[in-house]
């Protein structure tokens, strides 16, 4: 039976881990590379690198990051953040990433969704989103309004379309993150996901607002999410990856064991 | 020396450094020549049958292919690699490389997502030297949304569920083939990747 999966986040700036609050306000964790190899150990089933550093002439140390954890991990993972161009993709795969993540460039260029899927193959782009709960209106029936730039520019595009067009344009996979519960620990956005994952017949994975295994429980059995994204439960040491599946293995959700 | 087959079909580097992780010497190429002087051959590949068997035949590829296989060199195929060795794919209706018989098909609609794409388990069919060692709930890191669907009961070495059961490890005499992709699936992954480096190509 296919497992639910479990990825974790890493929020690279410079080189070094970040974790933010609500897409403010950055604090150093780790070093990326290290803390990747800690939580292969521990067997994580795919891991995600978001590049959020400010300056482009610096945004070449993230392909020194996923050259140096593509020799020492063998799950796949994914690169996002400042991703604008095919030339871009290829840097990231060809230095050892398995999927791209597109996200503000997409919505600004969607052709860079089937571009880049005809040239890569559809399983190597996965479409991030972020997404945020508005009043219904005609232009945004869904409630859920698209935003870009990290959450910072609302582009009056409904979430559930956009879902659906990402996916006719070949993306292989969406990564939905919920804005009002990122870095909440409260759990994820359920109605959101659920939305989103029955609009669309790809991967959906859930991101933002893990905070307990119960969190990763319900995203699962409710929302049939494909995966749940976690980052600050276990960056902080409240959890490790082996609990987290111990807790979901009980419960009876498929999950990949440690053997 | 192991030649990884460069067909133009996604990437390929990481096959190449799990082997340079396991310490065996390999080099990714198109050179027909180097090819068939290889010890073994990995036959990777993401992307569509269609294209792939357009690069593959205007490179002179299949030729190769044919020769390293009839001389018993160890053939491994990855992912598009285990489809497109059997006879056609309905991915773009592709005549294939026929090597073992049989139909690389489209998943079902039955209320599946499409691709399979995580991790899923192996029910074992036979025993074959690459599953040494492997534990029997291992699991495998699978992304396609076909899958090879072999004439014979005796070409499958081991299956997968995900809406109907398939065959997830082909295999014919020196040729065996994983739908999965062992070089993304951690240490059972790369314990898959060794044993075939240590494969003599003979079955018991």
């Amino acid at each position: 039976m296919l497992s639910k999966r479990i990825i974790i986040c890493l929020d690279v700036r410079e080189g070094k881990t970040t974790k933010g609050i609500k897409f403010k306000g950055n604090i150093d964790i780790g070093d990326p590379v290290v803390m990747a190899e800690e939580y292969y150990e521990q067997g994580v089933d795919e891991l995600v690198f978001y590049d959020i550093t400010a300056s482009s002439d610096k945004r070449d140390i993230i392909i020194d990051v996923v050259d140096n954890v593509a020799k020492n991990i063998f799950i796949p993972f994914s690169v996002g953040g400042g991703i604008r161009t095919l030339d871009d993709m290829y840097k990231v795969l060809n230095a050892g990433a398995e999927k791209i993540s597109v996200n503000t460039a997409a919505v600004l260029n969607p052709e860079l969704i089937s571009q880049g899927a005809k040239v890569f193959g559809s399983q190597c782009i996965v479409l991030g989103m972020d997404a945020k709960r508005v009043k219904r209106s005609d232009s945004i029936p869904s409630g859920y309004e698209v935003w870009i730039n990290g959450g910072r520019t609302p582009m009056g595009i409904d979430a559930v379309e956009w879902a659906k067009k990402v996916q006719d344009l070949g993306s292989g996979e969406i990564c939905l993150n919920s804005i009002d519960a990122d870095g909440s620990n409260e759990g994820y956005e359920l109605t959101l996901t659920s939305l989103i994952s029955e609009a669309v017949t790809i991967p959906v994975i859930a991101s933002g607002g893990a905070g307990t295994p119960e969190h990763l429980r319900d995203v699962f059995v409710k929302c049939d999410a494909d995966a749940a994204l976690i980052a600050s439960m276990v960056h902080y040491g409240h959890y490790t990856v082996g609990q987290i599946k111990a807790s979901l293995a009980k419960e009876g959700i498929p999950i990949r064991e440690l053997i | 020396m192991i030649s990884i087959v460069d067909y133009k079909a996604g990437n390929l580097t990481s096959v190449e450094r799990a082997l340079k992780h396991l310490g065996v010497p390999c080099r990714i190429t198109e050179k027909p020549r180097e090819i068939a002087s290889s010890e073994r051959v990995i036959f990777p590949g993401v992307g569509a049958a269609g294209k792939a068997m357009e690069v593959i035949r205007s490179r002179n590829l299949d030729k190769v292919i044919y020769d390293v296989i009839a001389r018993k060199i160890p053939f491994l195929g990855i992912c598009l690699g285990a489809q497109i060795i059997l006879d056609k794919s309905e991915e773009d209706n592709a005549t294939c490389l026929k090597v073992i018989p049989g139909v690389s098909r489209r998943f079902p609609d039955v209320g599946i997502k499409i691709p399979h794409m995580g991790w899923n388990d192996l029910s074992i069919v036979r025993n074959h030297p690459v599953l040494e060692g492997i534990n029997q709930r291992a699991q495998f890191y699978f992304v396609h949304s076909f899958y090879p669907d072999p004439e014979s009961h005796e070409n499958i070495i081991a299956t997968t569920r995900y809406g109907v059961s398939f065959a997830s490890i082909i295999g014919m005499g020196n040729v065996v083939a994983t739908q999965f992709h062992p070089e993304k699936s951690g240490r059972y992954g790369l314990q898959v990747l060794k044993n075939f480096c240590e494969w003599d190509g003979e079955l018991e």
